[in-house]
Order: C-alpha cells, then structure tokens, then sequence
C-alpha cells in the first residue's frame, strides 16, 4: 500500500503507469470535488494562479471544454491552442512548438495528439507536468477514469464488475484505458468486434476475454460500452459497411437484454446513431452517456488538483 | 506523532467544555433559530455534531450541522509538495442569512479558519460567522480570533496538540505532544 | 612499410586455420604465415599476444548516404566508423541522392572512397532506375564502375515480374542481386513488430508475413531463374525456414542477419524508443530464437549491420515521425561476439559469417590470409570491456539503441592492405 491520499506523479500519460491507489484517489477526489459543480459558485481557488495550456492537435470539443472548465472551477488560466491555430501546419515539430510554449511557463500541458506515445516524447523535453487527452490508439486516462467514475457510481464498486465493452479495440484508445483502468479495480472485461479490429494479444492487456460473438460479452454484463466507429479510421478493409456492422456489432434492444437487468450502456461520444447503439437504447434509461459528461469535468479536476502537487518525476 | 504526549484535558473536561461553548452560543444568539454548525474536516466535523446534540438538549428543535473540507482553499498548494486529500465538502442546507458556527477542534496559525471562510462565502451569504474551538494554542498568524473557546494551552511552536476520538467519532482527550523533527 | 604480427591467434576460415602463429605482411599483402617467424629489417612488429586476428570483417550492407545526404554520413565517417569497428570493407546501398543507378555516381562512390583510404568501399547498385521499381539499371556499367551486386534495398521490387527479369539480368552480368523483402501492401503504414507490444502501446504493427512472403516470391523467383539472391536483413523466424528449405532445394540464395535481430526483440520500443525503429522492425522473442537457430545452422550466412545513419532531428521525433534505421559499424563486432559467448557459434564461425561468407556472396577478393591475399585484417581484443558512448562514435550520427551498453570486444588494430587504419589507443 502506497501513502493513502498521495499521488507521486508529475505527467498522467496513461492509466497503464497509474496504481490501483493512484486510481482509488483520483476517483475519490473526483467524487468529493462534484459538490462544487453544484453550487452557486463552482469556483474553488486551488490553482490560482497556475497556467494550463490545452494543447490539441485533433479536434475535440467535448475533452477539451471539459478540461477547460475543469481548470476554470479550480482558478487556473487556461489558454486553448488547436492545430488550426497553432503553427504545426507550418511544419513546426512538437518538441520546437513545446519549447515555444515553455516560453508562457506553463504548470500543465493538456494535450491531444493523434501519434500514440507523443506525450512521453514531450515529457521528456518539458518541465512541466504533462496530461494526455488521448494520443493516437495507446490511451485516453481522462475517459477512462471518468466511465470508472460513473460505474463505480452506479454500482458502488468497480471490484467483479462484469463489463463489455464492443467495438474497433484495435484503434480505441478509450478501450485501451479502460482495460488498463478497470483491470486494476479488479473488474473482468469481455471484448468484442470483427475480428479485423481486435489487435494482437490483447488479452495480454488486463483481465480481458475475447469474445466472437457480441452476444457472448454482452452476456450477464454490469457495463456495456459501446466504442465509436469513425469512418476515417476504420477506411473500406475493415468492414463492408456500417450497414452491416450495426447489425452484428451495434447495440439493440434484444441485445441488451442479455446483460444484467440493471446493466448500464455507455458510449465515450459522440455517437454514432443507428450504428453503435440504437436510438431507443440510447435514450432509455440503462443509458449513462450524460452522466459521463458530468463525471468528466469532477476527474478533470482531480487530474489537474493531484499533477500540481506532483511528487518525484517519473520514469517515461 | 509517536508515543502518547500529556493529557491537558480529560474526557470529562472536554465534555464539559463543550457544554459550556453550547450554552455560550445560545446566549450569543439568543436561541438556536438560524443557527447553524459547520464542522471543519475531520476532528471539527465531530465537535460540531456533540455541540449540535447539546443545543437540541437545552433548546430542543433540530440544528442543522454541515461539514466543510478546506483542502482545495489552502494556501500552501506548491508544485511538487505532497499532496493533501481532499474529502467532501456536504454542507446540505443553505447558508443564506443563517448564523453560522464554525466549528474546529484546535485554532492554531488562524490559516485554516480563512480557507474555511472562504469555503462558506463560496456556498452563501450568512448574516454572519462565528467560530468556536475546543483548544486554543495560541501562534496566530492571521488576525483571527474564537468566540467560544473550550480551553486555552499555552504551547512552544515545537508542540502538537491532538483532540483524540474514537471508534464512533466521540471525543476521548486532548494530548500534548512534542513535535518529532 | 612491413608488418609482423606475432603471438595472436590466427583464425581464418577459408583455410581452416585456427591457431597462434605469426603473420608476416610485405608490400600490402600476406606474405607468410607460421611460427617464430622473423621481420625484416624496418618492420612494424605487433604484439598480438591474447589477440585474435581474423581476415578483415566485411559489412556487406551499410547505408554512406553520400551523395547528397552528407549531414547524417558521408563515406569519409562513414568509413572512419567502419575501420573503429574493426570493418576493412563494407558494401553500401544505392538509396542516395541520386541513387546510385549509373556509372558516375558508382565511380564518385569508389573513388572517394579510395582517396579516404579508411576502408574498401564497393557499391551496390539498384535494380531499377532511381530505385523507382520500373526499368531496371544499367547492371552492366555499374559492374564495370565497381559495383558488386544490386538492390533497391530500402524499397521492394514490388513488381514479380520485374523482379524476375532483373534475376535473369543480373546473372548475365555476374551480379548478385540483394532482396529487401517487404510486401508493402501487408506493411502498410506500420511502424513497428506486429504483436502485444504494438497493441498495448496503440502503434500500427507490421506483420510477419509482409516480410515472409515476400522472401518466399523472391526464393522462388531465384530458383525459378536459377540465378543468385541474397536475402537482406532477415528478422522472421519464417523466412529462415523459407531459406534453410530452399537451400536444402539447392536454390542459390543467401542470406544476412543484423546484430539487432538477435540481440533485441520489439520489447525496446517500449517507451517510444526511436532508436529502436527500423524496417524490418524488431520482433518477437521466437524470431529473434530463430535467427540464432539460422545462425547456428548455417541457414543465415553472414552479419550484416544495415548501419543506417540519421540525423538527431530525424529520429528526435514522435515515434511515428521517426525515420527508420541504426547505426551499426560500431557496436556489431561486440555484440556478435556475444554470440560466441552464448555458445551459437564459435569463433570461426563468426569470423566466416563477417567476412568470408559476405566475400564470398559478394565475390570480392577477400576474406582471406592465405599468402598472397591483400593484407585486410582485424585484430581483435575479445575481452576488452568498454562502454558505447555517442560523443565517441566516429559516425556523424548517433542514432544507435546500443549507446550506453557495457560491449565487450573490440578491433584493436584494423589492417588495410597492410596499413593500420586504426590501433587502439
């Protein structure tokens, strides 16, 4: 058992370099912070003072307004940079735009970026601490913590939770933190899609069961998260058309009556209606998709409150 | 902390202590209504709900009794310092022109009531903020003061004083204990 | 300036020798070999004692990015790192600017190099104009221009069909031809080893199979022509099977390893490691298992280095940005004598591996101290300890996974055509 209550890391890269306690903590502070989002003033003045750039490389309203009121409510300064204002169209590599951006003496960088691990490279160059809004298919913490957050919410633990979670594996860095994330909680993970998107050996990544059938992960699950399918990902090899994928790896009403009657259905957005999840089980009740919105703002401040006081600089 | 320090007040002085800041406060405010306690995370939080059974005792009626963590309001958040955890702040009733008693178990720098403070203004505007402690030792290094006090101990700055409770969060004693460096 | 060489062990393949006699080298070439030999008046004596002295090692793929891609290598550090690294010759691929498709840039190649005088340089030249896989070089100048094989290494023939034609055309030419066997369809945009890895750090894998059967069109395109080929860089346990079968066939084909493929598995990316970026890319623990099997049996014939020069700013980048390749001059002796420790080959083995074997597919004339050859030798201290640092490396470039590594073994002395290039110091 590490120190309870201390987190002795600079960046938060991925949920895979993260304990079991880091991750109790973060949710724990997430938890206790919500009632801030509820008052009047959902202003604390924790981080006055401090300076967040939020560096996004791909565009992303949902993360990157919600890191954004998340350093708001704890009085940080944020300053937005995204690609169609930044200067990386002009060749500009991600080590000179950092050194640059070093230059306005940022506490945090909250950056998105679309190649997986950019964000060790930029920790190794930077003094500051580094926070992952997703990088290419290797993690999304943030997300991940936050659909923990909301099924531990829901559920009261994460401890043998059975949870699904169907889709494009191979491209989804929410699926990669998730597992990362809930193996550690002690949840079991069941795993579905066409076999053209289920990447080698990931059953070596956590608790986690490949099923060919959806049908099967589905089965008795607590959780069912559906992962976005995004055409200009995916392209024409993977998959005839959606079409057809809906049909076999979509979510319907008779599919979901396989899980557990109080099984709850997510989905890290923006959905795609009619092709992850049918409208009527996006609608109904089982479905959690705005509390996951919510949930996202409270981690977001956890995130951002525990980096700032950051013990030892960690290993990349 | 290490090996037990002194007792400087037993389980029957810290009860009646608090007795006495109960009675003190009806009088200040001339009965309970708009009353209304607030304990300080962790040790404050526990006085708060013994000073609140008293007041219900003597007056009868229910008095509200709120907690308030003063963690993301402290002024000694540095970069690369331990972090301290933060509990939930659960003050469920509002604090609009209420009379409020903040309560905690020990007044020391003075540093802790003014995050506190400024914890409760974000939550409202009471007609006004009391505070009650059950030790103070002095070392003030803001211009704050108690209005209802249990007990005052003079200490060196080399001290701690600790308020002990147990398993159901009721007060033991206070210790006085010598600061390990 | 004459040469005795007194009390080191002589190992050389070619003609089964393996014991401590003296080497006696007058006017560039070996004149004797035996024991209690004397130096005539005016020689240079070394003292070899608990030395090995081998036939001048043979790097038959380097990348000397000269011409026109100077600021990562040029053949002047480029063969300074060679001689550090105990290499008499080396054979460099054609991927420069301009490639090297036509006589005068093979001769700029070879004539620098000769006036730089730290290592033989013979070139390769590519299969197809400007290595674009369309129509194929002008085999015959090249040859005349010194050129000893031909490759579009760095990019697939990815045409079968002209594929086979330049085996057809290169053997009227006496040209062996280098395969970089890749199907770049199964490749795709991958940066890395297919595999766990891959996925727990999000990277796009390249499979196996984009190397294997792209060994095996080209194995049957060899027997098919019946002419020579020699495979690249192999990294896939199914390519060595793909080989020792067709060699069992009796197809003229050969092939080279590198020191990473069987000293390093995909594991060292972890971390994002750039310098651990190449194509092929690092494999599994069963690849890596199985070139030390090629090894071991003969499948694999020689040690390659595939020594790929790269400035900081082209490797100092998000791993998908970085480009691909190592270094590898320098570090290769060392690491391939951990071979010889790890029991896989014994020391004439090795010694047959990096520098008879590669003379041999090359058809140069080297790899050999009977008398009369050309004095190229290696001296090599087997149980010197020292640590790879960058500052040191004679290369331009620094872009090896090895930096920091506690190697042992090192050249002692590097011998060209009895001149010493370089002498520890």
């Amino acid at each position: 058992m590490g120190d309870a209550g201390v987190f002795n890391h600079k960046h938060i890269i991925a949920l895979r370099d993260l304990s079991a306690d880091d991750i109790r903590l973060l949710l724990t502070t997430a938890e206790n912070l919500k009632e801030i989002n509820s008052r009047d003033i959902k202003k604390v003045p924790t981080l006055r003072g401090k300076t967040i750039i939020n560096l996004f490389y791909e565009a992303s309203t949902r993360t990157r307004t919600s890191f954004e009121i998340a350093a708001k409510r704890l009085s940080a300064d944020t300053v937005n940079i995204s690609p169609s204002t930044s200067s990386s169209t002009k060749g500009e590599t991600l080590s000179d735009t950092a050194l640059n951006l070093l230059a306005m003496k940022p506490d945090i960088i909250v950056m998105r970026h679309n190649v997986s691990g950019a964000h060790y490279f930029l920790a190794k160059r930077l003094s500051c601490s580094i926070i992952n809004a997703g990088d290419g298919a290797h993690e999304h913490p943030s997300q991940g913590l936050l659909d923990m957050l909301t099924m531990k919410e829901r559920f009261g633990r994460l401890d043998g939770l059975k949870v699904a979670i169907v889709g494009d594996i191979t491209h989804s860095r929410v699926a990669r933190s998730n597992i990362q994330g809930l193996t550690k909680m002690g949840s079991q993970i069941f795993v579905a899609g066409p076999p053209t998107m289920m990447p080698p050996g990931v059953e070596r990544l956590g608790n986690v069961t490949v099923c060919n059938d959806m049908r099967e992960a589905v089965d008795g699950a607590d959780v069912v998260m559906m992962l976005r399918i995004q055409l200009e990902r995916q392209g024409k090899t993977l998959l005839p058309t959606m079409k057809e994928y809906s049909r076999y790896y979509g979510l319907n009403r008779e599919t979901l009556k396989l899980a557990r009657p109080d099984a709850m259905v997510m989905h890290p957005g923006p959905i795609n209606r009619g092709v992850e999840l049918s409208s009527e089980v996006a609608d109904c009740d089982q479905s959690h998709i705005l509390n996951q919105v919510e949930n996202g703002v409270a981690v977001r401040m956890a995130m951002l409150y525990h980096v700032c006081g950051g013990g030892a600089v960690e290993a990349g | 902390m290490g090996e037990a320090g002194t007792v400087i007040l037993d389980g029957m002085g810290v009860r009646r202590s608090l007795t006495r800041i109960a009675h003190e406060i009806l009088e200040r405010n001339k009965g309970v209504e708009k009353v209304v306690l607030v304990g300080i995370r962790t040790g404050g939080v526990h006085l708060a709900h013994e000073i609140a059974l008293r007041l219900e005792e003597i007056e009868g009626g229910t008095v509200p009794v709120g907690a308030v963590d003063i963690t993301m309001y402290r002024d000694d958040i540095k970069g690369h310092s331990p972090h301290h955890p933060v509990g939930k702040t659960d003050i469920p009733f509002s604090l609009e022109g209420k009379r409020v008693v903040l309560v905690d178990d020990v007044l020391f720098t003075g540093r802790t009531i003014r995050a506190a403070m400024d914890a409760l203004m974000d939550h409202g505007r009471p007609s006004c903020i009391q505070l009650g402690v059950l030790i103070d030792r002095g070392h003030r290094e803001l211009p704050i003061r108690a209005d209802f006090v249990g007990r005052n101990v003079p200490t060196s700055l080399k001290e701690s004083v600790v308020v002990t409770f147990d398993a159901d969060n009721k007060p033991i004693d206070v210790l006085l204990e010598k600061e390990e460096r | 300036m004459n040469l005795l060489i007194t009390g080191g062990r002589v190992i050389d393949p070619s003609q089964g020798l393996d014991g401590i006699v003296d080497l006696l080298i007058v006017d560039g070439k070996v004149s004797a070999l035996g024991e209690g030999l004397t130096a005539p008046a005016g020689s240079r004596v070394i003292d070899a004692q608990g030395l090995i002295v081998t036939p001048g090692l043979i790097d038959m793929h380097v990348h000397l990015r000269d011409p026109g891609l100077e600021y990562k290598e040029d053949i002047i550090s480029g063969t300074r790192a060679a001689a550090a690294g105990g290499f008499t010759s080396l054979c460099c691929m054609p991927n420069t600017k301009p490639v090297i498709d036509n006589k005068t840039v093979a001769s700029y190649v070879v004539n620098k190099a000769r006036a730089a005088g730290f290592a033989n340089v013979f070139p390769a030249g590519s299969i197809t104009q400007g290595s674009k896989g369309e129509s194929l070089s002008e085999m015959g100048e090249l040859k005349e221009a010194g050129c000893v094989a031909v490759t579009d290494d760095g990019r697939p023939v990815v045409s079968g069909e002209l594929m086979r034609r330049a085996l057809e055309y290169a053997r009227g030419m006496g040209l062996v031809v280098i395969s970089h066997a890749e199907d770049p369809s199964l490749a795709a945009d991958g940066v890395m080893n297919d595999g766990y890895v891959a996925t727990e750090l999000g990277l796009k894998g390249i499979p196996w199979v984009a190397e294997d059967s792209a060994t095996a069109r080209d194995v049957y395109l060899s027997e098919l022509t019946g002419s020579a080929l020699h495979v690249a860089h192999v990294s896939t346990k199914g390519s060595v099977r793909i080989i020792r079968n067709a060699k069992a066939r009796g197809v003229r084909v050969t092939c080279e390893t590198a020191p990473h493929y069987f000293i390093l598995t995909d594991e060292a990316v972890r971390g994002y490691n750039t310098n651990a970026k190449m194509n092929p890319p690092l494999r599994s623990e069963e690849d890596r298992q199985a070139i030390r099997q090629g090894l071991a049996d003969g499948t694999i014939d020689a040690i390659a280095t595939d020594h790929a020069p790269h400035h900081k700013d082209e490797k100092d980048l998000e791993f998908n940005l970085a480009m691909n390749g190592i270094l590898g001059l320098e570090s290769s002796l060392p690491l391939s004598l951990r071979l010889v420790a790890d029991g896989v080959l014994t020391l004439p083995e090795l010694v047959e591996k990096m520098s008879c074997a590669p003379a041999r597919i090359l058809g140069l004339s080297r790899g050999s101290l009977e008398p009369g050859s050309v004095a190229d030798i290696t001296v090599i201290d087997p149980e010197l300890e020292w640590t790879m640092e960058a500052e040191k490396l004679a290369s331009k470039s620094k872009n090896s996974p090895f930096i920091g590594w506690e190697l042992k073994g090192k050249a002692a002395y590097t011998i060209l055509a009895g001149k010493i290039v370089t002498a520890r110091g």
